[in-house]
């Protein structure tokens, strides 16, 4: 089974890389974007019948995948 | 009193040449050099954590290097009261680690600086203890990740617990939003853990020591430790 994680600065840190992504889209006319944020996807392959999936996905993304005082993640 | 130490190289450490000659050459001591695949640190009173971009930085800085398995002896030594010290990467290592509270982020304008920067003493620790409070530092910084961040709860048990050793200033000594050069909160340029046996610094003290150095303030840091 496929899992992917999304990880993403807190909403209330500064994310710069975003900003300057809106910046640059506003500069090539598309105006109405705004608030954006740049994030990063990790993709890894888990066995279909490994128990207790949600623990496990905890458990590494605490271990390393996330820094929990910058950052937070949701699985897709 | 002589001082023992040892520095650690990751796969991506490119500061760490320059502190063992700092080392070698303040304390009078060669420095072990350990591998991060080591298992053992010999007894040293300072273990060096130095710059660089450990493991290309991926996933975040310092994160990789922070799994290795010789942390598990930097932890050992922290706490049975060994000085360690984290230099740039080093200190995105120590925060991932845990030894020190918060993080590091990207620069706020998103540009790798690499100048001389000023600094002054915060609070007291055994790291800046011979600097006089009103010394400015003039030390290099070259970081692209080294924004500090920290909670609203992180930042108030720092300054709580007089753990922010060191903040960014201006020549004259002024912290403030020109001077701060990252986007630092709070200005902060360097930071100890509670027993403040663990300093983690931006600005690079290796790189500030010698004759041929634009500066020789880096060379305070090792001395308060040695006096």
């Amino acid at each position: 089974m496929r899992v992917k994680i999304l990880v993403r600065l807190k909403k209330q840190i500064l994310e710069p890389q975003g900003k300057n992504i809106e910046e640059c889209l506003n500069n090539l006319g598309f105006s109405e974007c705004g608030n954006v944020r740049q994030g990063k996807l990790i993709e890894l392959d888990l066995p279909e019948d490994i128990k207790d999936k949600s623990t496990y996905i905890k458990d590494i993304c605490g271990k390393l995948l996330v820094n929990d005082i910058i950052e937070e993640y949701e699985v897709l | 009193m002589p001082l023992s130490s040892a520095v650690i190289t990751f796969p991506g450490s490119n500061c760490d040449r320059d502190a063992q000659t700092y080392l070698e050459l303040i304390t009078g001591q060669v420095p072990h050099k350990i591998w991060h695949n080591d298992q053992i640190i010999p007894k040293v009173d300072i273990i060096i954590i130095p710059g660089g971009f450990s493991f290309g930085d991926y996933l975040r800085s310092g994160a990789m290097a922070s799994k290795s398995p010789i942390i598990k002896e930097v932890l050992k030594h922290s706490e049975r009261g060994g000085y360690v010290l984290g230099i740039c990467n080093g200190f995105q290592i120590l925060t991932e680690i845990g030894l020190l509270s918060g993080a590091l982020n990207r620069n706020v304008k998103l540009k790798f600086i690499a100048k001389n920067c000023h600094i002054k003493k915060n609070n007291e620790n055994f790291f800046n203890k011979k600097i006089q409070n009103d010394k400015i530092l003039s030390i290099p910084v070259a970081h692209n990740e080294g924004s500090y961040y920290n909670s609203e709860e992180g930042l108030k048990s720092l300054e709580d617990n007089e753990q922010v050793a060191f903040l960014y200033c201006d020549k004259d000594g002024n912290s403030n939003n020109e001077s701060n050069i990252n986007g630092s909160l709070n200005h902060i340029a360097g930071i100890t853990n509670k027993e403040k046996n663990v300093l983690g610094l931006m600005p690079h003290p290796e790189r500030a020591f010698q004759d041929f150095h634009q500066s020789q303030d880096g060379q305070l840091i090792l001395e308060s430790l040695i006096s």
